[in-house]
C-alpha cells in the first residue's frame, strides 16, 4: 500500500468516525445544526438589507462580531500555554494533552475568521484582500498582517495535529525532527497572532482607550486566561465520557497558570484604570463610560463590574490549592474566567472604544438579534469543527482507531501518547 | 516533408498553454483596483460606469476621469468666526455629491459648541434644532474629510481600496473598498461613512456631472467621504459648501500657489487644525478671520 492511499484510508476512516456516534452525540450536533441554521438565516437577512441589521452605526462602527473575534483569538493563541510545558519541558501530564489545545486552536480559528466575514459589508469581495488576485496593503495595514498571521497559525496547528493524528493511527511515532521545530514555531506564532490583534486597535490613534500600550500586554494576559479556562472543561469532559486518561495533576497544573495569567490580567487593568483615573485627562471619558456610564448612558456599567467581579472570583478559586483542586469550585473558576474575559474583552473593548465617537457623541450601542443569531451560528460552526475534531482524535489516540495491523509499516515503534488496548469508546 | 515545422512537444505544447492561461488571468484579473489602473483601462471604464448609470438613473450621466493637475495641492479653510451653523453646506454637499437620502448620508457634520467651553468636542452637540442660528452662547465648527497628508485611514485599509492623490484629496475606490471599516476606526474626525444599507437617490434629485472618485452613486456595504467635490475642482470650479456658504466662511484653493487666498490666510490669520496632538497634518485648516 502506497502512503497516499494509506493516507486515503485515514481520511475515509476520519469521516467515518466523526459521522458515527451515540445518540447524545447527534443530540449535541443537531443543536449545533440549529444553531446554525438560525445563524445563515439570520445572516442571509443582513445579506438582503445590509449591515443596518446590526445595531452599528458610523458612531459604534465595530460592535458583537468584532468583539467575538478578538475574544476569539485569544483562545486560539492560548494552545500554546499548554504547548510550551508539553513540548518544550518534556512536561508529561501535560504533553499528552496538548494536541486538545491545538484543536482547540484550529477551531477557534474557524471562528475567527468566520466572525470577520459577516463583519465585512462586502463579502463577496473578499477575495481583494488576496495577494496576487486581490492587492494586500502589506506592510502598512494591521489588518493584512492579521489576516496573514491567523492563516498561517491555523495551517501551522492543522498541520501538526494531523501529522501526530496519523503517524498515531499508522502505529508509528511522530517525527520529532518535523513537529519539535514547528512547535516551537507555533509558540512565537501564538503570541503573535494575539499581538498583531491587539495591535490592530493599538495602532489606532484616533482612539485614546486603545491607544495604550498596554493592550497587546493585556491581551495575552486574557487570552491565557480564558483559553485554558475552555480547555480544562473540555479535558474534564472527555475524561467523563471517554477512557482518555487525563490525570487530576494536568488540570490543576492549568489551573495554577490559568491563576498566574488571571492576576497579570486583573493587575495589567489595575494599572491602565489607574493611569486614566489619576490623571484624569480628557481620555478618562472612555474608561468611565465603561465603569461608571456618562450622562446617564448606564447599559455598559453592569458588564464592566460583572466582569471585574468574575476575574476576581476567579483569581481567588484558582489561586487557593483547596479550590483549585476541587471539582466543583474549580469549574466555578473556569466559568468566571471565561465569562469575565469574555466581557471585558468583547464588548468591553470595543465598545467603549467608540463611545464616545471622535466627534464626542454617545450611540449607545447593544446588539440586535441578527447579530447575536449570525455570532452565534459562527461559534457553532467551530463547537461543530471541534467537535468533530475530536471525534476523529479521541479513538486515534486510545489506540482504538489503527491502521489494520497487516497493513502496518514494518517498525511499529511504540506510540508516544497513549497507547491502550481497543476497548469501546463508552460514550 | 523535411520542410515541415517541427510538431510542438508535449513540453512545448504544455509550456504554451500555460502562458497562455496565464496571461488570460492576468488581463481577466489584471490591475482592476482604480488606483493603478493604465490610463487607457481607465477611459474604458468610465465609459461603462456612464453607460451604467445612465441607463439606471435614466438620465444622462457623465463620468469625468480628470487626474490631479501639476503644481497643485488642495486645502480648504474654515472662517469659525463667521459660520452661523445654518447647515446649507450639509444640504448643498448633499445634492452636489449624490448622498443617500434615506437613509441619510451626510459628509458634513456641524458640531454647535459652547463659547463656554471652546473647542471641545466633549461638549459637542451635532443635533441642535432651534428655529434660529446663531444661538447665543454657541459657535459652529463644521467637519468633514480633514484630507491628512498623514492620513490614519489610508494606512489601514487591508486592500488599498483608499489613497491620497498628488493633488492631496484622499479618494475611496467603491468598487474595491470590502467594507471592513477599519479606515472608520482610525479617522479622528469622524468623517467617513457606511453605507448601512442600500443607498437611494429620488428620482430628479441625482447629479449627473460626476468623477470616477467622487461623486458616482456608491453600492451598499462600502465606505464613503467628502473628496472636496473632485468633479468640480479638477474642473476648476469651487466645493459646492464653499459656494452655497451664505457667510462665506469657507475658502479653499491651492497650497502651492503663493497668491492664493488660502495662503494669504495661512499667513495673516490666527489657523488651526482638530487634533493637532495626533499628528494627521489635515490640509483643512480653521481659523479666526474677525
Amino acid at each position: 500500500m502506497t502512503s497516499v492511499q494509506r493516507f486515503a484510508r485515514f481520511v475515509a476512516g476520519s469521516i467515518r468516525s466523526a459521522l458515527t456516534g451515540p445518540v447524545q452525540y447527534w443530540a449535541w450536533i443537531g443543536f449545533l445544526l440549529l444553531l446554525i441554521a438560525s445563524g445563515v438565516l439570520a445572516y442571509l437577512d443582513q445579506l438582503t438589507v445590509g449591515l443596518a441589521m446590526t445595531a452599528m452605526r458610523d458612531q459604534v462602527s465595530w460592535g458583537f462580531y468584532i468583539g467575538n473575534f478578538t475574544f476569539m483569538v485569544g483562545v486560539a493563541a492560548a494552545a500554546v500555554i499548554l504547548v510550551i510545558p508539553a513540548y518544550v519541558y518534556h512536561w508529561k501530564p501535560i504533553r499528552e494533552i496538548a494536541i486538545f489545545g491545538e484543536l482547540l486552536a484550529v477551531s477557534s480559528i474557524v471562528i475567527c475568521i468566520l466572525l470577520v466575514m459577516v463583519d465585512i459589508g462586502r463579502p463577496e469581495r473578499f477575495w481583494h484582500m488576496m495577494p496576487l488576485i486581490g492587492h494586500l496593503n502589506f506592510p502598512r495595514s494591521l489588518l493584512a498582517w492579521d489576516m496573514m498571521v491567523l492563516n498561517l497559525y491555523l495551517l501551522l496547528n492543522l498541520v501538526v495535529v494531523v501529522h501526530i493524528l496519523y503517524r498515531t493511527w499508522c502505529g508509528r511515532a511522530y517525527s520529532k525532527a518535523f513537529v519539535v521545530p514547528l512547535v516551537l514555531f507555533s509558540i512565537p506564532a501564538a503570541i503573535g497572532i494575539h499581538t498583531v490583534t491587539a495591535f490592530l486597535y493599538n495602532g489606532l490613534s484616533a482612539r485614546p482607550y486603545w491607544n495604550a500600550s498596554i493592550l497587546a500586554p493585556q491581551f495575552l494576559a486574557s487570552a491565557f486566561s480564558s483559553g485554558p479556562a475552555i480547555l480544562l472543561v473540555v479535558l474534564q469532559v472527555l475524561r467523563r465520557f471517554t477512557r482518555f486518561e487525563i490525570r487530576d495533576e494536568a488540570l490543576w497544573k492549568i489551573g495554577e497558570l490559568m491563576a498566574y495569567a488571571v492576576f497579570l490580567n486583573l493587575f495589567l487593568h489595575g494599572a491602565e484604570a489607574f493611569k486614566e483615573y489619576y490623571s484624569g485627562t480628557e481620555h478618562l471619558l472612555y474608561t468611565r463610560y465603561w465603569f461608571q456610564g456618562l450622562d446617564g448612558h448606564r447599559t455598559l456599567v453592569p458588564y464592566a463590574w460583572a466582569a471585574v467581579s468574575l476575574n476576581l472570583l476567579a483569581l481567588f478559586l484558582l489561586i487557593m490549592p483547596a479550590t483549585r483542586r476541587n471539582v466543583i469550585t474549580l469549574n466555578i473558576g473556569c466559568l468566571a474566567t471565561y465569562a469575565g474575559c469574555y466581557i471585558e474583552k468583547g464588548m468591553g473593548l470595543i465598545i467603549p472604544g467608540f463611545t464616545p465617537s471622535t466627534l464626542g457623541e454617545i450611540y449607545e450601542y447593544s446588539p440586535t438579534w441578527i447579530e447575536v443569531r449570525v455570532a452565534a451560528g459562527a461559534f457553532a460552526v467551530g463547537f461543530l469543527v471541534f467537535t468533530a475534531l475530536l471525534r476523529v482524535a479521541v479513538p486515534i489516540l486510545l489506540g482504538e482507531s489503527r491502521l489494520e495491523p497487516a497493513q502496518q509499516p514494518v517498525p511499529a515503534v511504540p506510540t508516544p501518547v497513549l497507547a491502550a488496548p481497543a476497548p469501546q469508546v463508552q460514550l | 516533408m523535411e520542410n515541415d515545422p517541427p510538431k510542438a512537444t508535449r513540453r512545448e505544447f504544455a509550456t504554451c498553454a500555460a502562458a497562455a492561461a496565464a496571461g488570460f488571468l492576468m488581463t481577466a484579473c489584471g490591475p482592476r483596483r482604480l488606483h493603478e489602473v493604465p490610463r487607457k483601462q481607465l477611459q474604458q471604464m468610465v465609459r461603462d460606469m456612464e453607460r451604467e448609470y445612465s441607463q439606471k438613473y435614466g438620465e444622462q450621466v457623465t463620468v469625468s476621469d480628470a487626474g490631479p493637475m501639476a503644481d497643485v495641492l488642495f486645502a480648504y479653510a474654515l472662517d469659525i468666526s463667521r459660520c452661523i451653523g445654518c447647515r446649507r453646506c450639509v444640504y448643498a454637499c448633499v445634492e452636489e455629491n449624490n448622498q443617500s437620502r434615506d437613509p441619510q448620508v451626510q459628509w458634513i457634520r456641524v458640531l454647535q459648541m459652547d463659547k463656554e467651553h471652546g473647542i471641545d468636542f466633549e461638549h459637542a452637540d451635532p443635533y441642535y434644532q432651534p428655529d434660529q442660528v446663531p444661538e447665543d452662547g454657541h459657535f459652529y465648527v463644521p467637519v468633514a474629510c480633514q484630507h491628512c497628508r498623514n492620513a490614519p485611514c489610508t494606512k489601514v485599509c487591508p486592500t488599498g481600496a483608499t489613497w491620497t492623490e498628488k493633488d492631496g484629496i484622499v479618494v475611496i475606490d467603491y468598487d474595491w473598498c470590502i467594507g471592513c471599516r477599519c479606515c472608520m476606526a482610525a479617522c479622528p474626525y469622524g468623517a467617513r461613512q457606511f453605507n448601512w444599507r442600500q443607498p437611494s437617490i429620488p428620482e430628479g434629485e441625482l447629479n449627473p456631472s460626476m468623477h470616477y472618485l467622487g461623486n458616482r452613486p456608491r453600492p451598499r456595504g462600502v465606505v464613503e467621504k467628502c473628496t472636496f467635490c473632485i468633479q468640480r475642482v479638477r474642473a476648476g470650479r469651487y466645493p459646492a459648501c464653499v459656494e452655497v456658504c451664505p457667510v462665506g466662511a469657507r475658502k479653499f484653493g491651492n497650497l502651492l500657489d503663493p497668491d492664493s487666498e488660502i495662503r494669504y490666510i495661512i499667513d495673516h490669520k490666527r489657523v488651526m487644525v482638530l487634533k493637532k496632538e495626533l499628528n494627521t497634518m489635515p490640509k483643512f485648516f480653521y481659523f479666526y478671520g474677525t
